[in-house]
């Protein structure tokens, strides 16, 4: 039996349990939206503290571009088995198959865009009332306007002028039918307070995050995993690095960071130093200073 | 290393954003590829340094009108502590936007130009924090570049202000002189000033006390979820999954379930693998009890020693917050914690005018009124007075009709 301090960390910590538990007694149909990447492991780690020994109260749901790294799905399988919770996978490859989504064309391809599409209609087959994301208030300016309980319409957009007054630690969850709500229980964390957490929790992560020697290209001033999702010509030159990616996302829109650091320990003293932001390495926030505003209000995570 | 919430009040010039984006970047928390969209960006200041309010305004129709329309949150930290901006628009038509960013704050920095003082929207900006319940106040007076960096200029603005302050019964108020254009007082002591003895701002933000220890003792839990996992080894297992709001359980502590009634005795205490002897407010935990008791979501945990208030009918400030004005004739949806009761305005007290502070009686209640109303609700609630316990004393109002939040109470008395 133990008593315990009440620092930063465990604050966070219990307001996201909180969330995530206003979730479970709020709705009727939730969804825990899974990257594969640190943030939503971190939410799948505070889910199970919110919920064990009880089962979730909601199956993990992931969109998945078909364009990941590797490592992330065998880290996903893995995890879900020691989990013993329901995975739905929506694929982006049935939305292309059943031509409702065209694939980008171009050296600067991405299936990142189409992902909204396919996670709308995955919402819309499972009829999903709440959709639980890891997006964080600190990774960029649209996302730092945003609710925690963020209602989004039939057509799963957002509207910022029209967001609902969230007071204190009460949290409205009532919707209409056809709408849903996206939460997001560490909305008030930062890149530095989800790393200094999984350092404390010691939770696994997919390999990548790390230091490793991986094929690179150089586009657009970024590294990018020279792959076959990536589309390339004879101007690429393909060299060998020792990278590691601060988010995981689509191949093709991910970039990688040259980076010595294998340890924990030296990727917190790396983010610490750094002068550039995580999103920094997401080609998709680059388009335009209002990318994410326009892809939130389209229905983007 | 602990967490300090802040949200920042001025009129819309005042400089607001700009004192955000400041402190921010004295304190190396803007970083290379943010720092490089805004250089790049359209708006500059007149002398052509770069405007540091960008870096709040989030959304295109905010940078297009260079105002806040909703709430920004920014988060920075030092080695002393963690850093939660509620960046909040000052405009009259957005005080429910900055409701909502004071909610949740221990602080609020409240600018004045040091051109202008205190002004309406000083004014109306203290009331609400007052009307919240924030203990701490920063008055910063802003733009001391604009007026010399003048002592007498500064000091009749801080007599100014403590007759309101005293008025409002604010509970500790202190006064900066700044200029977040120039960077005096912010994060630097300004050698400009040198009659000014006490800390620059962040200074003081890191080191501001923001103990708890004004707030309710009473352990209180409402239940959000029951944990049942209906497996054949845990065949038996319910454990009431809750936030402590108040106050500390330990265990073979006498509770009560209210609004039921129920007495029982807390057998267990557990956090994820963990046992606890006790928790304490802000800690999110499962509560097992020694004897069967009909326990569901919406009821609340207290300690039987410390029984809170219970009633139908509650004397309350209210913030209204839809467009669609206070109608006294339909039943809202009450959500107090985890509990949701129907709700009718039975009275409307008064109103008060938040530009002057009168008091008047009043026929309608529109967007963004504040006033004193009878809420008679359909269960009984059990609560606490907001002066003693936010979170127990403190609810929204949802409009059924459109699932709307359209108004923030905070419980005053008995009716």
């Amino acid at each position: 039996m133990s008593k315990y301090n009440f620092d930063y960390l465990d604050e966070l910590e219990a307001e996201a349990i909180h969330i995530l538990r206003e979730v479970a007694g709020q709705f009727e149909k939730p969804a825990l939206l899974f990257s594969g990447g640190k943030d939503s492991i971190t939410l799948v780690r505070l889910a199970e503290k919110a919920f064990r020994p009880g089962k979730f109260p909601f199956p993990l749901v992931h969109i998945d571009t078909g364009h990941n790294f590797e490592e992330t799905i065998e880290y996903r399988d893995r995890m879900v088995a020691r989990l013993g919770e329901r995975l739905i996978v929506g694929s982006v490859q049935a939305s292309i198959d059943a031509g409702k989504v065209v694939e980008q064309k171009g050296k600067n391809a991405s299936r990142n865009a189409l992902q909204t599409v396919t996670l709308l209609d995955t919402i819309e087959q499972h009829q999903f009332d709440a959709c639980i994301g890891g997006a964080r208030r600190d990774e960029e300016k649209a996302r730092a306007k945003e609710r925690i309980f963020s209602v989004r319409d039939e057509f799963g957009q957002w509207d910022p002028k029209r967001q609902r007054p969230e007071l204190w630690n009460i949290y409205n969850g009532k919707i209409h039918k056809g709408e849903n709500v996206r939460v997001f229980p560490i909305s008030n964390w930062t890149e530095l307070d989800v790393w200094n957490y999984i350092r404390r929790e010691k939770i696994e992560l997919p390999s990548i995050y790390f230091a490793h020697e991986r094929e690179v290209i150089t586009r657009n001033g970024q590294l990018m995993a020279a792959s076959s999702y990536v589309n390339m010509d004879e101007e690429d030159v393909v060299e060998r690095k020792k990278v590691r990616f601060r988010t995981v996302g689509d191949i093709s829109c991910t970039a990688a960071i040259e980076s010595d650091a294998f340890l924990i320990d030296d990727i917190i003293d790396e983010i610490s130093r750094s002068k550039i932001s995580e999103r920094g390495a997401r080609m998709d926030d680059k388009v335009s200073e209002a990318a994410m505003e326009d892809r939130k209000k389209g229905g983007y995570f | 290393m602990n967490i300090l919430k802040f949200f920042t009040a001025g009129s819309v010039d005042d400089g607001k954003s700009t004192l955000i984006g400041r402190l921010l970047y004295d304190t190396d928390s803007i970083l290379a590829d943010q720092l490089e969209a805004i250089q790049n960006a359209n708006r500059k200041n007149d002398d052509g340094t770069v405007d540091l309010a960008i870096l709040t305004d989030g959304l295109r129709a905010e940078r297009e009108q260079g105002i806040t329309i909703d709430v920004a949150y920014k988060y920075f930290q030092t080695d002393q502590r963690k850093f939660i901006i509620a960046d909040t628009p000052g405009h009259i038509q957005y005080t429910r936007n900055m409701v909502t960013g004071a909610s949740t704050a221990n602080l609020a920095i409240i600018l004045v130009d040091a051109r202008n003082g205190v002004v309406e929207q000083t004014i109306r900006h203290s009331y609400l924090v007052s009307l919240l319940g924030i203990k701490h106040v920063v008055l910063a007076v802003n733009k001391m570049d604009m007026v010399d960096y003048s002592e007498t200029v500064f000091n009749a603005i801080e007599q100014k202000y403590k007759t309101l302050a005293e008025e409002l019964k604010l509970q500790e108020v202190t006064y900066i002189p700044v200029s977040a254009l120039k960077g005096d007082n912010i994060v630097h002591q300004s050698d400009r000033m040198l009659w000014y003895k006490g800390d620059s701002l962040l200074r003081f933000l890191e080191e501001v006390e923001t103990s708890m220890a004004q707030q309710s003792d009473k352990a209180r839990m409402p239940v959000q979820w029951v944990i049942r996992p209906q497996t054949d080894e845990l065949h038996d297992y319910r454990g009431y999954a809750g936030r402590v709001v108040s106050g500390t359980f330990k265990v073979g502590d006498k509770i009560t379930v209210l609004p039921s009634g129920a007495s029982s005795t807390i057998s267990k205490i557990e956090f994820f693998n963990q046992e606890l002897e006790e928790v304490s407010s802000g800690q999110s935990v499962t509560i097992h009890l020694s004897s069967d008791v009909d326990i569901s979501r919406g009821d609340t945990i207290v300690n039987s020693s410390a029984l809170p208030q219970e009633s139908k009918l509650i004397e309350a400030d209210l913030c209204w917050m839809d467009t669609k004005a206070l109608d006294t004739s339909i039943i809202y949806l009450l959500q107090h914690n985890s509990k949701v009761t129907k709700c009718k305005i039975a009275e409307v007290i008064y109103k008060v005018d938040i530009n002057t502070l009168e008091k008047h009686s009043a026929d309608e209640f529109k967007l963004n009124d504040i006033g004193r109303v009878v809420l008679k609700t359909a269960d009984n609630l059990p609560f606490d007075f907001y002066s003693d316990s936010k979170a127990n004393g403190a609810a929204i109002l949802i409009d059924s009709r459109t699932n709307l939040t359209v108004g923030a109470t905070m419980f005053r008395a008995l009716a």
